[in-house]
């Protein structure tokens, strides 16, 4: 097991460079002129070279990407062209809210995605399993900006003209400060992040169960005599639930896109919000920032799936 | 489902490949049927668009700022002359939203064909050379997919600006790798097949055995993978479009509408509802056939939803 959390670890260490590496093309390399996009459509030639200059873009490229390699092992993500505040501090401030988002949210679709799988599976072609798999293909094919769009519209706007105020339509409240009113805020934006993607948890959840539940040891375990729950959450859910685990694995860079559009709609001042009000300002240190840091957090949270799945599936440790 | 047996030797028995079998039983999938109808008719109303803006009597960039808005300068609700009423510059929004169709359906379309090309040729390689070949590109694969697509979707587009051919780009490099992949697995397995073999004691070249001999045994994964890809393509341009990242005004698309409906649906419903609604059943027929699709190539019974 620790060889293959080493082995894991080293994995995510070379794609996080990698994805480093590409960022640096991406904004230094690449033939297109930062430079003149920062300074403006009617910059002079000088102040280009100053932008240039202070970008250090008139260096040599491996010189620049000394540079840049250095100050990112140093956690050094420069400072915001707009409000000059580091880059760091600016993302630190709304680390909170967007953990809040996709945690709350991640938890949320495993719940609702796997229970309903499990439902659809152990019900073959009852009304329950008819209405599961339409509900999750109607969700699946669903833009998750549109969901918020309706769930704004119907459970913010349309409760509000009622009279009902239950769900905030934006800002956010610190859990340290009232955990009521944090889950208050944020209960619209999991529920629109979470329903998307539990769709596509339904559908694999019940698949696999099918497979599971057809197979000799849930057959033994039945004739053992053992109680059908148990058979169902006990022998057949546990191997059931490997594929899911992958997929889990494969959808954070999902969540992540998820959070960017379910921030905007909702008004959350979180790291989406922050990346696309960096990007329509052209504040180019604060987009690095945020791609790196989602970077960094889609390895990590990789490298933890994996040792889940290894702890789950003793198979996969051989490989 | 399946044909009756012959009964009393007056039929004559006919051989039918899978393919047959497989079109047969779509042809029976009443779902499919009406999702196929939905998708050629939005594919007729896209084509024709600039026939229908004639037929309506106006143009998808036609402001009318004094009769397509009330009084107060708001939009108009759904009326004879408006059929999907206006949006905020008087605009009518059923041209606008027919218009948009074309938009949708070229970067589904074009995206997915583009990554279907690049991952059927990656994966190919991949999985028939093996050894470092298949490492590296694994690997290249590997990293593809975890990336933040979105956020590096959103970034690339801050720096060479938004436009289609840009979306189209972005679309089709996050999604080639998981075409790569497939194809990759499908491909190791059918290279010890014995007629792979049997190519090769001819003296069949690899380009040939890949191309020829492995390709043709691709197709039905591949088809029930761009019916996925198609729907999420539309979907990834519409999100980006929404944030105001994709295609830009005034050239209409159901995300950007959406994002400048927002303004205005405390007044306007129908301005929210109407690219909404296109683009849902859109997405939606495009999902309900690939999933029958996917029936009628695999028909094993129980594995009905499974991905």
């Amino acid at each position: 097991m620790a060889e293959f959390v080493v082995r894991r670890i080293a994995l995510g260490a070379v794609v996080l460079w990698v994805m480093t590496a590409v960022v640096f093309v991406m904004f230094f390399v690449a033939p297109h002129n930062v430079a003149n996009l920062i300074a403006g459509r009617q910059a002079t030639p000088e102040t280009v070279a100053l932008v240039k200059h202070r970008l250090g873009l008139d260096q040599p490229v491996l010189h620049q990407y000394r540079d840049y390699m250095w100050r990112l092992l140093h956690g050094n993500l420069g400072y915001s062209f707009y409000n000059s505040t580091s880059v760091r501090s600016l993302i630190w401030q709304r680390v909170p809210v967007s953990f809040s988002l996709a945690l709350g949210a991640a938890a949320l679709w495993l719940l609702i995605g796997v229970s309903a799988g499990v439902l659809a599976a152990t019900r073959p072609r009852s009304l329950a399993d008819r209405a599961v798999t339409m509900g999750a293909l109607f969700f699946y094919s669903m833009p998750s900006f549109l969901l918020g769009v309706v769930v704004f519209y119907l459970l913010f706007y349309r409760l509000h003209l009622a009279g009902i105020g239950w769900f905030p339509g934006n800002g956010y409240v610190a859990f340290t400060q009232s955990p009521w009113r944090w889950a208050q805020h944020l209960v619209l934006p999991w529920f629109t992040l979470a329903l998307v993607t539990a769709a596509t948890y339904a559908r694999l959840t019940r698949g696999s169960m099918l497979d599971v539940l057809g197979e000799e040891y849930i057959r033994t375990a039945r004739a053992k005599g053992l109680t059908e729950r148990r058979v169902i959450y006990r022998h057949g859910l546990r191997s059931a639930l490997t594929p899911v685990v992958t997929q889990f694995g494969i959808d954070f860079g999902t969540l992540l896109g998820g959070v960017i559009i379910v921030e905007n709609i909702f008004g959350l001042p979180g790291l989406g919000q922050l990346a696309v009000q960096s990007v329509v300002q052209q504040d180019l240190p604060v987009v690095i920032g945020t791609i790196i840091l989602a970077a960094a957090f889609i390895v990590v949270a990789n490298i933890v799936v994996d040792a889940c799945y290894g702890i789950l599936d003793p198979r996969v440790r051989v490989h | 489902m399946l044909e009756p047996p012959p009964g009393g030797g007056s039929s004559p028995v006919v051989a039918k490949s899978p393919w047959r079998l497989a079109w047969q039983r779509l042809r029976s999938d009443r779902v499919a049927l009406a999702c196929a109808a939905t998708i050629v008719l939005i594919v007729v109303v896209a084509l024709s668009a600039p026939l229908i803006a004639d037929a309506v009597g106006h143009k998808p960039g036609e402001a009318d700022q004094s009769g397509g808005l009330t009084p107060e300068g708001l939009p108009l609700g759904p009326s004879w002359s408006h059929l999907f009423g206006t949006d905020y510059l008087g605009r009518d929004v059923f041209v606008r939203v027919v218009f948009a169709a074309r938009i949708s359906l070229l970067a589904g379309v074009v995206a997915s064909s583009l990554a279907i090309v690049a991952g059927v040729v990656v994966g190919l390689f991949a999985g028939y050379a093996g050894g470092l070949v298949d490492t590296v590109l694994s690997r290249t694969m590997d990293v593809i997919l975890s990336f933040p697509f979105l956020l590096f979707g959103i970034a690339l587009v801050s720096i060479v600006g938004p436009s289609l051919t840009v979306v189209i780009g972005v679309i089709t490099f996050f999604s080639w790798a998981s075409v790569g992949r497939i194809v990759r697995g499908q491909t190791i397995s059918l290279k010890e097949r014995e007629y792979v073999e049997a190519a090769r004691s001819l003296g069949a070249s690899d380009l040939r055995i890949m191309f020829v001999e492995i390709l043709p045994n691709l197709v039905a994964p591949v088809l029930v993978y761009l019916t996925l890809l198609i729907p999420s393509a539309i979907v990834f341009e519409a999100t980006l479009s929404f944030l105001g990242l994709g295609v830009i005004p005034p050239t209409p698309t159901w995300g950007n509408m959406l994002a400048e409906s927002l303004g205005f649906y405390q007044v306007a419903w129908w301005y929210v509802l109407f690219p909404a609604t296109a683009l849902l059943i859109t997405t939606l027929a495009f999902n309900l056939l690939g999933d029958s699709v996917r029936d009628a190539l695999d028909p094993r019974g129980e594995r009905l939803f499974r991905q």
